[in-house]
């Protein structure tokens, strides 16, 4: 009897073993686009790698220069996304003149 | 009149968001919502688990509840319930039963509980609580600022289910100079280089009993997207400290100085946590509780009403954990007030229902609904201003038409 609850408890923990298995969570696709301006390829290129462009599409609209180069700033400064001096530019500028 | 300027035209005042059909920038005709501020459009996305929500963000996802919900139920359903990550690498993969807590640092004993040590080890709490984007409301700022350009919707109440914190720092054993407790989830940066998304509470409050270990919500498994399987739940304060996909615990000796409490989710500090519109801040905190916010939830802005007839007026109120005591409307835009009826008090974190019939007399009415909590705490009838755009707490108005 001793035995046989052994095996069964055995059983249970590899069959609890076996079933064991990671969840998992798909999210929808990114959809969300820049708009056509001059500097968007960089903008794009730049950007995405850390987040989906909604981020900038959703930002009130005609901030001006100084709005979107202190935006590009926090994201050199504060989450340290290397950007280079150059693209930083053509960013804001791209940022400021099509949003 | 094209109905984006028609919206926009409203001044920023509905409670609701208008549902349309748009020709998204996101580059198909889908279904979407347009919040009523400048490029308040919105695609309304449907998540694994969750209703259609609107989408802020993709990634991370940042998910917004139709402000329609909260008239359905004084608890936010978990299909409906706000998304908000900060950073990209989300967790897509969790194995529950290899899933473990560590509690480490300043501890006599540091522990590696798994999700049944948490369930089946500690005596279970409940606690109805409201959880709040720091930023919500972000859209209706004036002047306009950076981040998340949420209406309404970054809010829900839950019924949260779990372990209180106390009692798990109490088995590891705080060791004595320890100053504050950290958190930190799943969740990573997509650059090893950004700083990794942890919150600090002080030790007092980490340990006041009420903040809890949440591995349940509304009677169900945390929704994936709300932290699935653990979050932290640190009622009446904003989320921002309420850490999803909760995997480290860390007691320090110290005040914490990452980046997500000594630069992010800082307030001005002073007494309205506010400074001249357009101007900049000096002295900050970290944000803390709460302040005092209602909303009318069963008429938008612009609905017709018939005149004479009693029109019920309901909605939701709350605050930082005092709990309401009263809401006053007032349909003339603020010249006279009455009292409304509280609902059933499900706790003073909770939303608090409340309701009143007006007689209106044919015409357009302001309605202004303005709570006040039992330490007297109320809201500005003119909007607050910070850099960040959190705290938004203004009284909020609806414009109806009794004909």
């Amino acid at each position: 009897m001793r035995n046989f609850t052994c095996s069964l408890v055995i059983l249970v923990l590899l069959t609890q073993a076996s079933n064991a298995k990671p969840l998992t969570y798909a999210l929808p696709d990114e959809t969300a686009t820049l708009r056509p301006g001059p500097g968007m390829e960089t903008a794009r290129d730049v950007c995405i790698s850390c987040h989906s462009v909604d981020y900038i599409n959703m930002q009130p609209p005609r901030r001006g220069s100084e709005f979107w180069e202190a935006e590009v700033k926090k994201m050199i400064k504060s989450y340290h996304a290397p950007i280079s001096e150059a693209d930083a530019k053509t960013i804001t500028d791209y940022l400021a003149k099509t949003y | 009149m094209d109905r984006r300027s028609l919206l926009e035209g409203l001044g920023g005042a509905v409670a609701g968001a208008a549902l349309t059909n748009f020709l998204s920038p996101f580059g198909a005709r889908a279904q979407g919502v347009t919040l009523p501020f400048a490029n308040g459009e919105r695609p309304l996305v449907r998540y694994p688990g969750k209703r259609p929500l609107i989408q802020l963000t993709a990634r991370p996802p940042q998910l917004e509840t139709p402000f329609s919900v909260f008239d359905e139920s004084v608890i936010t359903p978990n299909d409906a319930f706000f998304v908000r990550y900060h950073l990209s690498d989300i967790p897509l993969s969790i194995d529950p039963e290899a899933f473990r807590l560590e509690v480490k640092g300043k501890v006599d004993r540091s522990l590696s509980l798994s999700l049944a040590d948490l369930k089946t080890g500690f005596e279970p709490v409940e606690l109805v609580a409201v959880h709040q984007c720091s930023g919500n409301s972000r859209g209706f700022v004036e002047p306009r600022v950076a981040g998340g350009q949420l209406g309404h919707g970054a809010m829900g109440n839950a019924r949260w289910r779990g372990v209180p914190l106390k009692a798990v720092l109490d088995r590891a054993g705080v060791q004595a100079g320890s100053r504050q407790v950290t958190f930190n989830g799943l969740d990573e940066p997509a650059l090893p280089e950004t700083p990794d998304f942890v919150k600090a509470l002080d030790l007092d409050h980490a340990r006041d009993g009420e903040v809890m270990l949440a591995y349940a919500m509304n009677g169900e498994d945390l929704p994936w997207l709300n932290g699935f399987p653990l979050r932290l739940v640190v009622p009446g304060y904003y989320g921002t400290y309420w850490v999803k996909h909760l995997n480290e615990i860390t007691v320090i000796d110290h005040v914490f100085d990452g980046y997500w409490m000594a630069s992010a989710y800082r307030m001005p500090d002073n007494d309205c946590a506010c400074v001249e519109p357009g101007r900049g801040t000096t002295a900050t905190v970290p944000i803390r509780r709460f302040n005092v916010r209602s909303f009318v939830t069963n008429l938008a802005e612009g609905d017709e009403v018939k005149a004479g007839a009693p029109t019920l007026v309901k909605g939701i109120a709350f605050d930082g954990g005092y709990g309401i005591s009263d809401v006053l409307m007032s349909w003339d835009g603020g010249q006279n007030w009455s009292e409304t009826r509280l609902g059933s008090d499900l706790g003073r974190y909770s939303f608090r229902e409340w309701r009143t019939e007006l007689p209106l007399p044919a015409g357009t009415h302001e309605l202004k609904v303005r709570a006040i909590n039992r330490i007297g705490q109320s809201q500005p009838m003119t909007p607050l201003w910070n850099p960040p755009g959190y705290l938004r707490n203004v009284v909020e108005t609806v414009r109806v038409v009794a004909a």
